[in-house]
């Protein structure tokens, strides 16, 4: 099954944790970030892309440099995990009440 | 409009409770679960095959506007009992999840009222966690706004 590229995907990688934990307490830089972590730069960014993509982080270009950011919004999200789900079903029983209360039996 | 369906699904178990009450007379409740031409209006999917009895079995396709199938899911049913219960497996086809068992309870609340509580079962925890995200993860529920907005961020 291709799943999409999701919140959950790119929490569920430890190194990922780590670098949301780091730019959590402040905003940075890819190099700064990279310069915490024993890990290749390019994997690093490759990590930073994920994130990014998955809008965990925000990039903000100041001067030459671009500052990545913590969306605490897109967090909630992740806490929020089983709404969607009991959304699912609230349509769907949603429905099924209005359907049955103009029920009409066939005589 | 009140949300009225509640979720129950404790850390570290590998099973969850899904409960909603109705404002229909529990035998319109459960017709709604038996009756194929009508799962097919609420569950919007189409229904292949239901044998609405003990030791049945069922299957349900959903296809795309162009055709493709998008979305097919069958089950055993291990005891039917009008109006009471309905005890029976799910497994999507093409999906990693395996069988999962369900235990559906209609009870009747007052003559215009009645409460439905599914028990679902999955092998794993690790499985019903995944199961409980999939909504979130692929955007199911395309009518929920919010849902809606968050899927379009992931695109």
């Amino acid at each position: 099954m291709n799943l999409r590229r999701d919140v959950f995907q790119a929490i569920a990688d430890p190194t990922r944790r780590a670098i949301l934990l780091l730019v959590a307490s402040q905003s940075m830089t890819a190099g700064a970030i990279a310069s915490n972590f024993d890990t290749a730069r390019p994997t690093v960014s490759k990590h930073l892309q994920i994130l990014t993509e998955c809008e965990l982080l925000e990039q903000e270009q100041n001067g030459r440099e671009i500052y990545y950011h913590f969306n605490a919004g897109k967090m909630k999200e992740v806490a929020d995990f089983i709404e969607p789900f009991r959304n699912m079903w609230d349509d769907r029983f949603n429905k099924l009440e209005t359907i049955m209360k103009n029920y009409k039996p066939e005589k | 409009m009140a949300r009225k369906t509640q979720i129950h699904a404790e850390d570290g178990k590998q099973e969850l409770t899904i409960t909603r009450e109705f404002d229909l007379p529990v035998d319109l409740l459960f017709k709604a679960y038996a009756e194929a031409g009508i799962v097919e209006q609420w569950m919007g999917t189409k229904v292949l095959k239901l044998e609405s009895r003990k030791h049945g079995s069922y299957a349900f396709e959903t296809s795309d506007p162009q055709g493709n199938v998008v979305f097919r899911a069958n089950g055993v049913i291990h005891d039917f009992v009008p109006n009471e219960k309905i005890i029976r497996t799910f497994e999507m086809e093409n999906a990693p999840f395996g069988p999962q068992m369900e235990f559906l309870e209609f009870e009747k609340r007052t003559d215009d009222t009645s409460k439905l509580t599914i028990q679902i079962v999955y092998r794993s925890v690790a499985l019903r966690d995944q199961m409980l995200q999939l909504p979130f993860a692929q955007g199911l529920n395309m009518a929920h706004n919010r849902l809606q907005e968050i899927v379009n961020q992931l695109k």
